[in-house]
C-alpha cells in the first residue's frame, strides 16, 4: 500500500500536483488500513465466554440443563469444523465418533461399573480416534487424493451402518439403547444434571477450543490453509496432502469422541440416533449455520440452532420444523460463509500464522507514518 | 545420464490421441523450450512428466530413477517443481506466507504444529522475496498483486523447495513486455542450480532464455536441438507458416 501510494503521489507530482487527490486516495486508503487492522475475532470470542460464564446465574435450572446439552454439542460441532472448515473432509459420519464413544463409556458404567470422569473422558476419547483412524485411514490414506464424493459417501455409510448395527444388536439395547447410565463420578461426588456439570463442560470446551485454535493459528494450520484452497497444489510442493487430512480427521475424532462420552453421562442414556445420520446431518448445520472455518463460528452456530429450535418447538408446535428448515436455507443460499461471515472480513477469516517477524514491523509502521498525509 | 528423460509417451483421452509417443531429454542446468502450435501437446507432456496426469504408455525417468508411476508428491520430493499454466497463488494468504508454505513442504509434523518453521525460515522467505522482487508486498494478500507479480510469485514458491528441475507452464502469459523481460532476468540465476523446462507461446522469449529447443507437432516430437538448429530446421518453418 505505502509504496503504491507514493507512486501515486509522484505520479501526480510530476503533473503538478493535484493535493485534493492525493489526500483523497491516502484517505482511502488509510480507512483501508483501519478495516484491515481491526481484530473482530477476539472480541466475538470474548463475547461468547462472558455470555457462556454468566449463563447459569440468569437461567432457570431447566434452562441450564439445556444450556450444559448445547455447549456438548459445541465441542461435538468443533470436531466436524475443525474436519471440513479446516481441512476440507467432508465427513457426512462424524455422529459414528460421537455416538461410539457415547455407547463406549455407556457400557462401562452399566458392565464395569466404571464412572470415574479421569478414566471415562479419555476412554471415550480414545474410541473416537480409533474409529476415526479406521475409518480415515481406509477413506484418506490412498495413494491418490480420494475425492470429496468417495469420502462423504463413505462416511454416511459408516455412519448409517453403525446405527442398523446398534438397532439390531441386543448386548447394546438394541431400539432402545443403553437407559440410566450411572452419573459421572470423581471421587466420592457424582456430576448430575445442572450448574457443576455445565460449567466442567464449559471448561473442557474452552480448553478444546484454545487447543484447536493453537492448532489452526499454526504452520501445520497454514498447510490446511493451502490444502483447502488447492489440495492438487500443495501436493506439488511436496506435503503428504492424505496424511494431514488423516490427521486432521483423527483429530476431529477423538474431539467428537470426548463430546459423546459427555453427551452420554449428561442424558444418562445412549439410543441409535447417536450414531446415526441424523445426528450426522444436524452438526453439519451447526457448522455451515455458524460459518465453517471459523472455530467460533461453529459454538455460535450451535448455540443458535439449538436455541431457535428450542424457541420455535415451545411457541410454534406444529410447524417449527418447517420454520428452522427454511431459516437455514436461507442462511445457507445468501450467507454460505455462516453468520459469523456477517461481522468477520475473508481476510481475518482465513486468519494469520503467526506474529510478523521482528524489523518487518518496524518499517512500516515508518513507511506508513512517512506515507501518512 | 541426463536428468530428465521421458521417451515413448503416449497419452490418450478416450478417442483423442494427445501425445503419441513423445520425447524430452534434459541435462543439468539445461534451460529447455517446449514449443510447437496449439494441441501440440506441449501442456500434456509437461503434466505426464510433473504427474498431474499418467501417460497411457511411455517411460519418465529422472535423476536415474524411473518416476513414471510416482504421485506429484513423490516427484516434488526427488526434486521436481512445477508452476500451473493457470495462476494458483493462494489469494487470501500474504505473499509471506505463500513462500513459507512452500518451503516448509518438507517439514516434519512437529516443527510443524509448533511453528518452528516460521522463525527458521525467515531468512529463506525473504530472500525469495527479495530475489522475485516483491519484498516490499511481503505482508500484503496476493491476490492485491498485478497479474505479473502473481506469476513471480508463483515462481518463487515453484523454486522455493531448492527443486533440481523446474517445469513452466507459459511463465509469462498475460504479462506486459516489461513485465517479460523482467520475468527473462529472474530466470537466469537460478540456472547455477536447477534445470529448466518452459513451455511458452512467446518465441522471442523462448530464444533468449532457451539452451535447446524441443518441437512438438501433433503429439509427436518434429525436431530437438540447439536453438540454431531449429531455427535453421526447414519442417519447423513451415508448421509455424501453416500456422500464420
Amino acid at each position: 500500500m505505502p509504496k503504491s501510494m507514493s507512486v501515486v503521489r509522484e505520479a501526480i507530482a510530476g503533473d503538478e500536483a493535484d493535493d485534493a487527490m492525493v489526500e483523497r486516495v491516502a484517505a482511502g486508503q488509510a480507512k483501508e488500513q483501519v478495516k484491515a487492522g481491526r481484530k473482530v475475532l477476539p472480541i466475538v470470542e470474548g463475547v461468547v465466554l462472558v455470555a457462556a460464564l454468566l449463563a447459569p446465574l440468569v437461567l432457570q435450572d431447566y434452562l441450564t440443563v439445556f444450556a450444559t446439552r448445547v455447549i456438548i454439542l459445541a465441542l461435538f460441532a468443533l470436531s466436524f469444523d475443525l474436519v471440513w472448515g479446516y481441512a476440507g473432509i467432508m465427513s457426512f459420519g462424524q455422529a459414528l465418533f460421537f455416538g461410539s464413544a457415547g455407547y463406549g463409556v455407556a457400557l462401562l458404567a452399566r458392565d464395569l461399573d466404571i464412572t470415574n470422569i479421569f478414566l471415562v473422558l479419555p476412554a471415550g476419547t480414545l474410541i473416537g480416534l480409533t474409529f476415526a483412524l479406521l475409518l480415515g485411514g481406509f477413506l484418506l490414506l490412498g495413494r491418490h487424493p480420494s475425492s470429496v464424493i468417495f469420502v462423504s459417501l463413505g462416511t454416511l455409510t459408516g455412519s448409517y451402518a453403525a446405527d442398523r448395527l446398534a438397532r439390531g444388536w441386543y448386548y447394546l439395547g438394541g431400539q432402545n439403547g443403553i437407559p440410566s447410565i450411572a452419573p459421572m463420578s470423581l471421587g466420592g461426588y457424582e456430576f448430575t444434571e445442572g450448574p457443576a456439570f455445565y460449567y466442567l463442560v464449559l471448561g473442557i470446551l474452552v480448553v478444546v477450543y484454545l487447543l484447536c485454535r493453537f492448532l489452526v493459528r499454526s504452520q501445520f494450520g497454514l498447510a490446511l490453509a493451502g490444502l483447502r484452497e488447492n489440495e492438487q497444489r500443495i501436493a506439488f510442493f511436496g506435503y503428504k496432502a492424505q496424511h494431514l487430512k488423516a490427521i486432521i480427521f483423527a483429530i476431529g475424532g477423538a474431539i467428537a469422541g470426548l463430546a459423546g462420552s459427555l453427551y452420554a453421562f449428561h442424558e444418562g442414556f445412549v439410543w441409535p440416533n447417536m450414531v446415526g445420520v441424523v445426528v450426522s446431518t444436524q452438526v453439519v448445520l451447526y457448522v455451515l449455520f455458524g460459518g465453517s472455518g471459523t472455530l467460533i463460528g461453529a459454538v455460535i452456530g450451535t448455540v443458535i440452532v439449538e436455541g431457535v429450535s428450542f424457541w420455535l418447538s415451545d411457541n410454534y408446535r406444529d410447524i417449527w420444523p418447517i420454520i428452522l428448515g427454511l431459516l437455514l436455507l436461507l442462511v445457507i443460499l445468501f450467507r454460505p460463509l455462516g453468520l459469523i461471515s456477517f461481522v468477520l472480513g475473508e481476510r481475518e477469516r482465513v486468519g494469520s500464522f503467526g506474529a510478523r517477524p521482528k524489523g518487518t514491523e518496524k518499517e512500516t509502521e515508518k513507511e506508513k507514518r512517512n506515507a501518512a498525509p | 545420464m541426463p536428468l530428465l528423460e521421458a521417451a515413448g509417451i503416449q497419452k490418450i483421452f478416450g478417442k483423442l490421441t494427445a501425445l503419441d509417443g513423445a520425447a524430452l531429454t534434459v541435462g543439468e542446468n539445461e534451460f529447455h523450450g517446449l514449443i510447437g502450435p496449439n494441441g501440440s501437446g506441449k501442456s500434456t507432456l509437461m503434466k505426464c512428466i510433473a504427474g498431474a496426469e499418467v501417460p497411457t504408455q511411455g517411460k519418465v525417468s529422472f535423476i536415474n530413477t524411473d518416476i513414471t508411476a510416482f504421485t506429484p508428491t513423490e516427484r516434488a520430493r526427488a526434486g521436481m517443481s512445477l508452476k500451473f499454466q493457470i495462476t494458483s497463488v493462494l489469494p487470501t494468504l500474504t505473499l509471506y506466507d505463500n513462500i513459507l508454505l512452500a518451503l516448509q513442504a518438507q517439514s516434519s509434523l512437529f516443527d510443524l504444529v509448533f511453528s518452528r518453521t516460521r522463525g527458521a525460515l525467515h531468512d529463506q522467505v525473504m530472500t525469495m522475496l527479495t530475489q522475485f522482487r516483491l519484498a516490499d508486498r511481503a505482508f500484503d494478500a496476493a491476490a492485491a498483486l498485478s497479474h505479473g507479480q502473481q506469476q513471480w510469485l508463483e515462481i518463487a514458491m515453484a523454486l522455493a523447495g531448492k527443486p533440481k528441475l523446474l517445469l513452466l507452464d507459459e511463465p509469462t502469459g498475460g504479462m506486459s513486455l516489461e513485465e517479460r523481460r523482467v520475468t527473462g532476468e529472474l530466470l537466469q540465476p537460478i540456472k547455477k542450480h536447477c534445470s529448466l523446462v518452459i513451455v511458452e507461446h512467446d518465441l522471442d522469449f523462448i530464444r533468449d532464455i532457451c539452451d535447446r529447443l524441443t518441437v512438438l507437432d501433433q503429439g509427436k516430437v518434429l525436431a530437438s536441438g540447439t536453438v540454431s538448429e531449429i531455427q535453421a530446421n526447414k519442417s519447423v518453418q513451415e508448421i509455424y507458416l501453416r500456422r500464420a
